[in-house]
C-alpha cells in the first residue's frame, strides 16, 4: 500500500514536472513576439498617422511615409492571388479526385512538397530569369506578384487537397450513385465542402507572401520610388487600363529593409513603424483565416 | 398467378479484386417489383454483389467484371464495357449502409438526382421533392423545414431521407446495402415498412446481415458464401426448408 502511494506520487510529480516545461516553452514564443511587438510600438508608434500612410518616400525621414510600399503590396498581392488561387485550386482538384494514382502522380506530389521547402531567393532566381528576361514582363507588378504566386502555390495546393481528403467517400459515392459526372460532384459538393480549408489555405499563403522580400529584391522591386502606378479606370474610353500591372513598384518590406539600412536614428523609427503595419496586416490576415476555418466548419461538419 | 417477369439477371458473374476472385460464377434472377434479399456471412461478396449492378466498382481502380448481367426489358448487359456506368447509375439507385445525406437543405438532397439531369424547372422540383418524401414517409415529418439542414434529421430521418434521394428520379430497381445497421429498432421497422411499401412500384435488391429481415420482407433470398452463391429461391422455402446444408446450418446460426 505504501509502495502504491509511494508510485503515484513520483508519477504525480512528473506529471507536474511537464506541466511546468510545457507552460515554460509556450511562454517563450509568446513573450519572444510580445516583445517584438512592444519594442516595434514603443520605436515606430510615434510615427504612425495619417501622413505616413499617405507620403511617399522621401529624404526627411520626418516628412517619409509608406503610399508606394503598402499601394505596391497590395497591387502585388492582388496579382498573386488572381494567379494563385485559379491554378492552385485546380491543381488540387485535379489531383484529388481526377488524377490516376500512378508512379506519375507520385512523382507530381513528391515535387509539390519539396516545392514548399525551396527557399524564396531560388524562385526570385526562376522568375528573374522567366519573367524578366525570358517573358520579357519588365520589373513590374506582374512579374512581382506572378513571382510570389509561385512561391505560394504549393501551399495553396497542399491546403486544396487536405480540405478535399476531408470530405467522407461516402459524399462522393452518394452523388454518383445518382449519375453524377465527376464534375458535377466536384461543382456541386467537393469544392462547396472544402472552401474553407481551401481560403484559409490561401490566406495563410497570402500572408507570407506579403512579408516575402528577397525574390521581390532579386526580380528587380525599387526601393525609393515617390509615384503610384497607373490607376486602373481612366476617364477616355474603355475607362479601364492595365497599365498598372506593368509599373515599377516597391512593397512594404522592401520598404522597412531601405529605411533600417540608413545610417539616421530617425529612419529607425519609421522601420518600426511600417513594421508595425506589417504585422497589423499579416495578424489580420491570419485571423480572417481563422475565422473562415471557424465559420466553414460550423456550416459542414462530418 | 400471374408469371413474373424478371428484371435482371446475371450470369456467371465473376468478380476480381486485383488478382483477387471476389465472386465466384454468380447466376441470379432479380424478379421485377418484388424484394430479393442478399444474406451470407461478412465478407463473404454480397454488397460486392449489389455493387455490381450499378457499377459502384468503376469508380476505384483494379475491380474488373467478368460475364453478364442483363437489364430487361431490353436485354442490354449491364457491366458491358460500351455501357455508360452514368446512364445506369441513372436507372438504378442506391441507398447505403450509414446514411449519407449531403450537408444541404433536405430540399437539395431530394432534387439532387433531378438536378444532374438538368431539371430547372422549380415547380417540377417541387412537385417531385414532395412527392419523394411522401413516398419516404419523411414528409409529415419534415414539411415546415425542408429547406432546413438534412444533417439536423435523426439517423432513422435522415435514412429515409437518402430514400427520398433515391426515389426522386424514378429508378427501375432500387439497391439497399444493409440500410439499417446503423439504425436503432424503431427506425428499422420503419425502413422495413417503407420497403415493402415501395415494392408495389420499384424492383428491390437488398443485402442485409439481418436474417430476420431478409426473412420479414424479401420474397426471394440468396445466400452467399465465400463469393459463391450457395442457394437462391423463394424466400419462405430458404428459411423453412433449405435444400442446401450450408444454408441450413447458417440460418439455424451454427456460423455467422
Amino acid at each position: 500500500m505504501e509502495d502504491l502511494k509511494k508510485r503515484i506520487r513520483a508519477n504525480k510529480l512528473r506529471n507536474y514536472l511537464f506541466l511546468i516545461i510545457g507552460l515554460l516553452a509556450t511562454l517563450v514564443g509568446l513573450l519572444l513576439l510580445c516583445t517584438l511587438l512592444i519594442d516595434l510600438a514603443l520605436d515606430g508608434a510615434s510615427r504612425l498617422s495619417m501622413k505616413f500612410l499617405l507620403s511617399f518616400p522621401s529624404r526627411f525621414p520626418e516628412q517619409a511615409g509608406i503610399l508606394s510600399a503598402w499601394v505596391g503590396s497590395f497591387l502585388v498581392l492582388l496579382v498573386t492571388a488572381l494567379a494563385a488561387i485559379p491554378l492552385g485550386v485546380a491543381t488540387g482538384i485535379y489531383l484529388e479526385e481526377y488524377g490516376k494514382k500512378n508512379w506519375l502522380t507520385d512523382i507530381i506530389e513528391i515535387n509539390i512538397a519539396n516545392l514548399a521547402g525551396v527557399p524564396s531567393i531560388v524562385y526570385g532566381l526562376l522568375a528573374l530569369g522567366l519573367f524578366v528576361y525570358f517573358l520579357k514582363l519588365g520589373e513590374s507588378i506582374l512579374t512581382g506578384g506572378l513571382t510570389l504566386a509561385l512561391l505560394i502555390l504549393p501551399t495553396v495546393i497542399m491546403a486544396t487537397r487536405e480540405a478535399i481528403r476531408a470530405i467522407p467517400n461516402s459524399i462522393r459515392e452518394a452523388s454518383y450513385a445518382l449519375g453524377a459526372t465527376k464534375w458535377q460532384t466536384v461543382q456541386w459538393h467537393i469544392i462547396p465542402y472544402s472552401t474553407g480549408g481551401i481560403l484559409t489555405g490561401i490566406i495563410i499563403g497570402l500572408s507570407r507572401a506579403i512579408g516575402e522580400t528577397a525574390p521581390i529584391i532579386t526580380v528587380g522591386a525599387l526601393t525609393f520610388i515617390a509615384f503610384l502606378p497607373s490607376p486602373p479606370l481612366t476617364p477616355e474610353f474603355p475607362y479601364f487600363s492595365f497599365q498598372w500591372l506593368m509599373d515599377p513598384f516597391t512593397v512594404m518590406p522592401i520598404q522597412m529593409f531601405n529605411w533600417v539600412s540608413r545610417p539616421q536614428k530617425e529612419f529607425q523609427l519609421n522601420a518600426a513603424a511600417a513594421g508595425l503595419i506589417l504585422m497589423a496586416m499579416t495578424l489580420l490576415m491570419n485571423g480572417l483565416a481563422v475565422y473562415l476555418r471557424y465559420k466553414f466548419r460550423k456550416r459542414v461538419k462530418w | 398467378m400471374v408469371a413474373e417477369t424478371i428484371k435482371a439477371q446475371t450470369k456467371d458473374l465473376n468478380f476480381f479484386y486485383g488478382p483477387l476472385q471476389v465472386l465466384k460464377k454468380i447466376n441470379v434472377s432479380i424478379p421485377e417489383k418484388q424484394v430479393t434479399a442478399l444474406i451470407g456471412p461478412s465478407g463473404c461478396g454480397k454488397t460486392t454483389l449489389l455493387r455490381c449492378f450499378n457499377r459502384m466498382h468503376d469508380l476505384y481502380p483494379h475491380n474488373r467484371y467478368e460475364g453478364e448481367i442483363i437489364l430487361f426489358p431490353e436485354n442490354s448487359n449491364i457491366i458491358s464495357p460500351e455501357m455508360d456506368p452514368i446512364e445506369i447509375r441513372m436507372r438504378i439507385s442506391m441507398v447505403f449502409q450509414k446514411p449519407n445525406p449531403f450537408p444541404k437543405s433536405i430540399y437539395e438532397n431530394v432534387a439532387y438526382g433531378l438536378r444532374v439531369r438538368g431539371v430547372r424547372d422549380k415547380s417540377l422540383l417541387d412537385e417531385k421533392v414532395e412527392k419523394s418524401l411522401k413516398d419516404a414517409a419523411l414528409w409529415d415529418e419534415v414539411r415546415d423545414r425542408i429547406h432546413g439542414l438534412a444533417f439536423d434529421l435523426s439517423g432513422g430521418q435522415q435514412q429515409r431521407l437518402c430514400i427520398a434521394r433515391a426515389l426522386a428520379t424514378d429508378p427501375e430497381i432500387i439497391l439497399f446495402d444493409e440500410p439499417t445497421s446503423a439504425l436503432d429498432p424503431i427506425a428499422t421497422s420503419k425502413i422495413e415498412e417503407l420497403i415493402e411499401e415501395l415494392k408495389n412500384r420499384v424492383t428491390i435488391l437488398i443485402v442485409t446481415h439481418n436474417m430476420q429481415q431478409a426473412a420479414r420482407i424479401s420474397d426471394r433470398t440468396g445466400f452467399i458464401m465465400l463469393g459463391e452463391l450457395v442457394e437462391f429461391d423463394k424466400t419462405e422455402k430458404i428459411f423453412t426448408a433449405p435444400s442446401e446444408k450450408l444454408t441450413e446450418e447458417y440460418i439455424t446460426g451454427r456460423f455467422g
